[in-house]
Formats: structure tokens, sequence, C-alpha cells
């Protein structure tokens, strides 16, 4: 058999990233080089081009304007929907961005959208796999929340072609909870899954059955999360100062970015403490300080915690369960340590009544990523370990398509099982009419502009006929991704219709295709960094070596047009060895290295008695440090290496 | 409900329902009847034809009684087999054949398991048409504050005028208890005829299947025309429990 596809499952989160993969004795999240198992979800821009994870937490707080963190929360999404987040988020938009544009985030000196972002993420993570395995890994399964509509999925995909990864599919993150689960456990029955993460929340309801994991119903809210908790402390946090010390820190970003972190560390202190203690110095010298308890806290965050409980009940009612009916809870996302969240999901799935309790044994920050890697594993061909596991999970939202008066008809119902389809005949309302606009949109609402709007677009060349006549059939399919595909065709004439899908929000194909070429640029650019700083270094060690050369005796044994031709060399390496042109300046200690031979040659003569005749400067450098034969102050110095 | 009925195994498929021109598999090369999802030698998923009915889909004779819980094995069977995820990492097309048979058998399982869509898409099948307003038609009367035009049952004529009556009043009068008392009391009768409809349905499935077995065409057509018609009145029913719950903001 052929080598199997190293295939890896990513969790691109909003709070926290994470890859992971399966060895032969069940999944393993990778970690990162300093050893840690979550990469934050933070890009920054430095001079040394983009850092993510914990190295670019440091610009977070020191130049929060570098940095971006929960970008998550504006994947697929446009410049005009996004006005909330920016209230919310330290979010700059580039300058131009205007309302129907692609949404684009001003970044130090540069304009990126939402997907680049998430790629740079995704670089790493792959970055970190192949350092794992030591070779190449170029597919990988990614998790989205499974509220997550079609503009969002086709954001994370796009993310993952910008990165250098094939994503072979989406799945969505509960589904991918409950996978993880479902491995070390034979289960049958029906299984809540409440996923409760940094900025999003879903709730899926499962059944169980012979390895057959399949999805009845979701639910959620794509812009609930961890984050608003923060939110509503900072808030009171930035009242507090504004209130009692009078001074408003709105205006600095490093304040709030380190107020921020301290609100963090409270909201994650009070799930196994009574209180908390916030402490932060202020611009001008002076501290913050204040106690919050939990139960403060909770009353503060009730109407967040609220929240989750609609979704737990429509999927329910969805799935045409009672809470009695659901066997099982898993709970996934960090914001289910909170103990109030834990009380809230007893008292709507009924669980201590019926002496139940949720499942809490897997890392509910790794869980996710750990079924990524199932699924993953499941996608390159699988083993006895997931021998006839098949997932089967559904669209979120309905499928419609604007009517007469702006109204929805839905083709394709919400927690349809997915790939689903729907086929719908259009037609001309005015003679010789030879193009149809269709307007596709994604939603619960009855009005089109209510709900998430997919895509407009032309049927384009249809035949001149008598209005009513022409019979287009148009065929929407929702792959296993959860994206979009529409087709069409004529069927009067039988003849194919030229069809536009024009995405309402996200980025072409030919966008996507120069943002892969940007970062392969970037790539060059990075390159050439790396190779300046060491042609510099290098330069470095061979013109101390020549300074140095006058205080040996074989130095006396050239003669003076020798000495003239090293001095304009070397003169010319020192003013060159600070650029950024490595060529010039490998070309230069070339030059330098020639002009210094027949000193090198003498300068061994006297060392060693003629043995290295030949070398150069550098060569002879080299061999003069490896051994006690070779006592020579030209010896380089040891380099340490770590 | 006759729960003892065998579904097809995917050589029997091909055996007795596909018996059209045969094709050669992509994949192992055995000969066999166009329109199978996949191939009964080498279990590979093959091109999708174009026209194929659910119940074909899924191996079944079109009959209407059917026990779910085999339904849902032979669903879980075939996806075993059809489902995108056995595909992720195999050639284009391939890819492009299991998304489509998979969306086939999904919407084919989807509606199939449904009592009430199951018989409207077999009388479909069959040529009859359901007076079914469409999801289009009910939104943009509900746009346009158009009345919907439905032929109404003649023996629930009185009853809806009456509720159409009340209906109006609690436009005028949103806190009128006593109007909503009616209403509840109205909206009750009609869930209940909901039910009944339920029960003449099964009924009737009986009455479709025996003729279908039998190749009973007057039988076949008689049992249509009764759906039919019961269809219709189920839908309309449907609609007035629709519009009491929205009026009373449920």
């Amino acid at each position: 058999m052929a080598e199997r596809e190293r295939i890896v499952g990513i969790d691109l989160g909003t709070t926290n990233s994470l890859v992971a993969y399966m060895e032969a004795d069940g999944p393993v999240v990778i970690p990162s080089e300093d050893g840690t198992r979550l990469v934050p979800s933070v890009v920054a821009l430095t001079a040394d081009g983009a850092a993510v994870g914990n190295a670019a937490r440091k610009t977070l707080v020191e130049r929060p304007q570098d940095a971006v963190y929960s970008a998550k929360r504006l994947m697929g999404r446009g410049v005009e929907d996004v006005q909330e987040e920016l209230k919310l988020f330290p979010f700059r938009l580039a300058k131009d961005s205007v309302p129907g544009g692609v949404l684009r985030l001003q970044l130090r000196d540069r304009e990126l959208t939402p997907p680049e972002i998430s790629a740079y993420i995704l670089q790493q993570l792959k970055r970190n796999a192949e350092r794992y395995f030591g070779g190449a890994v170029t597919k990988a399964v990614v998790t989205v929340p499974a509220y997550f509509n079609d503009a969002q999925r086709q954001a994370t995909k796009d993310a993952g072609r910008i990165a250098g990864l094939e994503v072979l599919r989406l799945v969505n993150e509960p589904t991918a909870a409950a996978l993880a689960y479902g491995l070390d456990r034979n289960h049958e029955g029906t299984v809540a899954v409440y996923d409760f993460g940094g900025g999003t929340f879903d709730v899926s309801i499962l059944k169980l059955s012979d390895g057959i994991f399949e999805v009845i119903a979701t639910s959620g809210d794509t812009h609930l999360g961890g984050d608003d908790l923060d939110n509503l402390l900072l808030s009171v946090a930035l009242d507090d100062i504004a209130g009692d010390m009078k001074i408003d820190v709105r205006r600095s970003p490093e304040a709030v970015q380190r107020l921020r972190n301290a609100v963090i560390d409270a909201k994650i202190a009070l799930s196994s403490g009574d209180d908390a203690e916030i402490s932060v110095e202020l611009p001008g010298g002076q501290r913050y300080q204040r106690t919050i308890t939990r139960e403060q806290f909770e009353e503060l965050a009730e109407p967040v915690f609220q929240r989750t409980a609609d979704p737990c009940r429509q999927a329910m009612k969805d799935a045409g369960l009672k809470p009695e009916q659901i066997d099982e809870v898993v709970l996934v996302g960090g914001s289910t340590r909170i103990p109030r969240v834990r009380t809230l999901v007893d008292d709507v799935f009924q669980l201590s009544e019926r002496g139940k309790k949720p499942h809490t044994e897997m890392n509910p920050d790794e869980v996710v990523a750990l079924g990524a890697a199932v699924q993953a594993h499941i996608l390159s061909g699988g083993s006895t370990v997931t021998e006839d596991m098949l997932l089967l999970d559904v669209t979120p939202l309905s499928l419609g398509i604007e009517a007469l008066g702006g109204v929805v008809a839905k083709i394709i119902q919400r927690n349809s099982t997915v790939p689903a389809s729907a086929t719908e005949h259009f037609t001309t309302g005015v003679e010789g009419q030879t193009n149809v606009a269709i307007h596709v949109v994604q939603g619960e609402r009855e009005l089109a502009a209510d709900c998430r709007s997919l895509a407009r677009f032309d049927l384009k060349g249809i035949p001149p006929m008598v209005a009513g006549l022409p019979r287009i059939e148009v065929k929407f399919l929702i792959d296993a991704n959860g994206i979009l595909h529409v087709s069409a065709r004529e069927q009067r004439s039988g003849k194919e219709a030229e069809i536009e899908v024009k995405p309402t929000y996200g980025l072409t194909d030919d966008q996507v295709e120069t943002m892969i070429l940007e970062s392969f640029d970037y790539a060059e650019d990075d390159f050439r960094k790396r190779q300046g700083i060491e042609a510099r270094l290098e330069a470095e060690k061979l013109l101390e070596l020549v300074t140095k050369a006058p205080s040996d005796p074989a130095w006396k044994k050239l003669d003076a047009t020798e000495i003239a031709s090293i001095a304009e060399s070397k003169a010319e390496l020192e003013k060159l060895k600070d650029s950024d042109d490595y060529k010039a300046i490998r070309a230069t200690m070339e030059v330098l290295d020639k002009a210094t031979r027949r000193f090198a040659e003498l300068m061994m003569d006297d060392a060693v008695g003629g043995a290295m005749r030949g070398q150069t400067m550098t060569e002879a450098g080299e061999h003069l440090g490896d051994g006690p034969t070779a006592p020579h102050p030209f010896a380089p110095a040891e380099i340490e290496e770590r | 409900m006759h729960a003892g009925r065998e579904f097809a195994s995917e050589s029997e498929m091909t055996q007795t329902q596909l018996q059209s021109a045969g094709v050669v598999c992509w994949a192992c090369g055995a000969e066999h009847a166009a329109g199978a999802p996949v191939c009964p030698t080498c279990h590979k998923v093959q091109q999708h034809a174009a026209g194929t009915d659910y119940f074909t889909a899924l191996g079944l004779p079109r009959l209407l009684q059917i026990d779910v819980a085999a339904l849902e094995k032979q669903f879980y069977r075939l996806s075993r087999r059809l489902h995108p995820d056995l595909y992720a990492t195999a050639g284009e097309e391939q890819q492009q054949w299991s998304t489509e048979q998979s969306s086939l058998l999904n919407d084919a399982y989807r509606t199939l398991k449904d009592p009430v869509e199951r018989t409207r898409y077999l009388l479909q099948l069959e040529g009859a048409s359901v007076e079914e307003e469409s999801e289009k038609d009910r939104a943009a009367a509900k746009a346009s504050g158009k009345a919907r035009e439905q032929k109404v049952p003649p023996d629930l004529l009185e009853e809806v005028f009456e509720l159409n009556m009340q209906l109006e009043e609690l436009r005028m009068d949103s806190e009128d208890a006593d109007l909503k008392q009616q209403l509840l009391v109205a909206r009750n009768g009609f869930t209940a005829q909901l039910a009944a409809c339920d029960d003449q349905l099964r009924h009737l499935w009986q009455q479709w299947d025996a003729a279908w077995q039998s190749q009973d065409e007057s039988g076949k057509s008689a049992a249509k025309d009764k759906l039919v018609a019961l269809l219709n009145r189920r839908n309309y029913i449907r609609n007035l429990v629709r519009d009491v719950n929205e009026a009373l903001g449920e």
C-alpha cells in the first residue's frame, strides 16, 4: 500500500488554535516549538515579519496596533455587519473601507483580510506539524463552529489555501468533539454537545448508532463566547477608572489591553475561587485595583449565560426531543469551566434530576482538535480504531431564494443532512428576456433583508422567448463542508446557461490566488532577510580575522600591492556588510578571501609547516579551529549553537 | 405497519429495479445495471444517473408503508459506501460523484422517512399533483397581505368561516381573552382533525400498496385520487392551525 497521506486536524479557534494528529494509539496534540499545546490566535506584524501565538502576545501588549486577536469573529463578514464588533474589539479597519467592500484590517503597514490573518495562524500550525513529523504537511481537516454560514466556511477554506494547506474537510466543532469522545466508548444513544468557546457558541444533538455519528439538529450563535464575558468585565473596569479615578484610558490601547489581560485572568480565577483581584498599573503610574466576587461576576454575566439556553431548547425542539431523551451531554470550550455555565447546562438538560453528569473527562480546550485528528484519520482511509465510524452532519441554516416582495422561499431546510440539494425552476417575466437575477440567502427569517446574503447572480444567455416560456433549472447543492454550489440549465433549448456566482462578501478565487502569491513573496522576502543576516555574520567574522592579521608574523612577508588590495576589499566589505544585499556581501567576501589567500598560506606555513597549502583564509580559519594541532590566534571563536 | 418487508441489497437493487441498459464499473470493470449508486462488485461509487428517483436511490419499491427503522439501517448502509468522507483523497471525478450520490441519498431519506412528504413525493412521481402551495407562494402571499387562494373542503366551510371572523376580531382587539379562548378551542378541534387525517393516510397507504403489488391499475388510480384529496385537506387544516397559532403569537 502506498504511504498514507499525512492529514492533520486543526482547531482554528477564536482564542486559541491547535493542531493534532492521530497516532497509532489515539489522537495527540502537536506542541509548538516552545512546548506549549495551545497557540494563542494572535497575529502580530513586526520588523522581522509576522509573529503568531505567544510570540505575538508581547507585541499585543506593547504595540496593540501591530497585533490582532479574535479575528475569527470577522471571518466571512462584510464591513457593514461588523459595526458591533468594532465597538467591543480593537479592530482597526483599513482607511478606505466601504460598506459592501472586502473587509480589511490595518495592521502595522499592511492591510489584511480576516482569511489572511487566519492563514498566518494556520501556517504556524502547519510549521509546528512539519517540525513534529520532519516532513511536509499539505492537507488538513479544519474545524468551524457548527453555526457558521456559507460565507464564514468559505473564508475558512480560503485561509487554508492562503496558508498552503488543502482543507479536505471543514468539520463542525461540536461534532468533532463528539468524535473524540466517541473513540474510547462504544456508545449508542442521543448526545448533546454544548460548545461554549472564546467567541462562538454551538449546540449539536447527535444520534450515535453502530459507529454512525448522525447529527439530528444544531443551533448556536457565532458571536457569543468568553470574549463577551471579558468585555463585560472590561467595561466595569473602565467605568470604575473613569468614575472613581477620573482617568479615561479608553483612548490608550496599551492600557485597555493590559486591563483586558487582567480581567481575563480574574475571570479564569473565578472558576475556582470565590473572588479575584484585578490590579493594573495605568498610564501615569496610578494603579487600578479592585476585587470581584464570583457572585458579582455571575450576576453581571447571567444575560450572556442565558443566551446559550435558547439555542439548546431550539435544537431539542428541532430534533423532536425532550430534555429527558438526551442520554448524555458533553461540555466543550474553555467557557464551560465556569461553574454557573455548568449549572445552567444541568438545568436545561435536566441532568442532576436524572442522576446524570455532563462529560468533562477530556480537556475542553483540546477535544475539538483531537476530534479533527480523528476525522482526518478517517479521511485518509481509517484503521481498525476508526473502523465503521462515519460522520453525518447537517447544514445549520436554511437556504432560500429571494422571491417577489423580498420574501424568502426556503429550498433547503436547516438541519438537513449534507450533502443536500434542491432543484428550482425559474422563468422569464418579459418577452425576449435573456437574464434572470437570483439572490440566494441563508437564515431563518422571512424577509431576505433579514437573512444572510450569500450570493447574487445572473442566469445569463437565456435564448429569447415569449415571457414565461424558458424553463431554467437551477441546482443548489450544499457539500459535506456546508458550502454551496450552484449550477443551471435552460431546459427548453437544452442550452447550458452561463452562470456566475458572485459571493456577496467572500473573496473571489482570483483574490485568494493573489494572496497565495503574496505569501510566497513574503516567504521569498523572509528568505532574503535570513540570507542577509547570515552573510553579515560571516562577513563580520572574516573582517575580524583580517583586522587582526597585521599582528601576525606572516603579514610582514606580504608586499605593498598585496596589503593595498586587502585593505581595499576590506573597506568595501565593511561598507557593504550592513546592507540587505547578501549577494553583494558574498561577492565582496570572495574578493577579500582571494586577496588574503597568500597571507593565509604563509600563516599556515608558519603554523603547521605547509601542510595546508592552497587553502583560503576562511577555510584555514575553519581548519585551524578543528583541534589542538592548530594553535593559532586566527582560530574562530566557538559559536554557541543552541 | 408491515415491519417485515426486506430492503433490497445492492445486488438485488441492480437486478430487480434497474433492468435498463448495463454499464461498466469504472473501477473494477464489472458490468452492472445503470443507475446503481455503487458497483455491486467492488462497492465503488458510480456516476450519478440523472432522474434517479428517491425510492430507487434507497432500493425500495414504490410502496407507502415503510418500516422507518429498516429505512434508517438502509440509509446508514448506503452512507457507508457513498459518503464524500470515503472519497476525500480520491480523484476529483469520484469526489463529485460521491457528493451527488450522497446528496440524492440524503434528500431521499429525508423525504421518505416523513409520512406526509413520502406520500406527496410518490403522488408526484405517479403524475398526480397535490395542491400544495409552495413556500414561495406562501411567503409571497404573506408579504402582500393577500389571502391565499385555496379550495376549502366543503365540510369545513362553516367552521372556516367562523374562524376567519374570529381571527379578524382578534386583529382589532388583540387582548380579548374570551376570543382567545374560543380560538384555542377551535385550534384544538382542527388539531384533532389533523390527527384523523393521519389515521386515514395510513389506511390509504394500505390501499395503494395492495393495488401496486397486484398491479391493479384501477385500484392504484382510485387510491391515488383519495390520497390527493386527503393531502389537500390535511394541508388546508395544517395552514389553519398555523394561522391560529400565529394570531395567538405562538
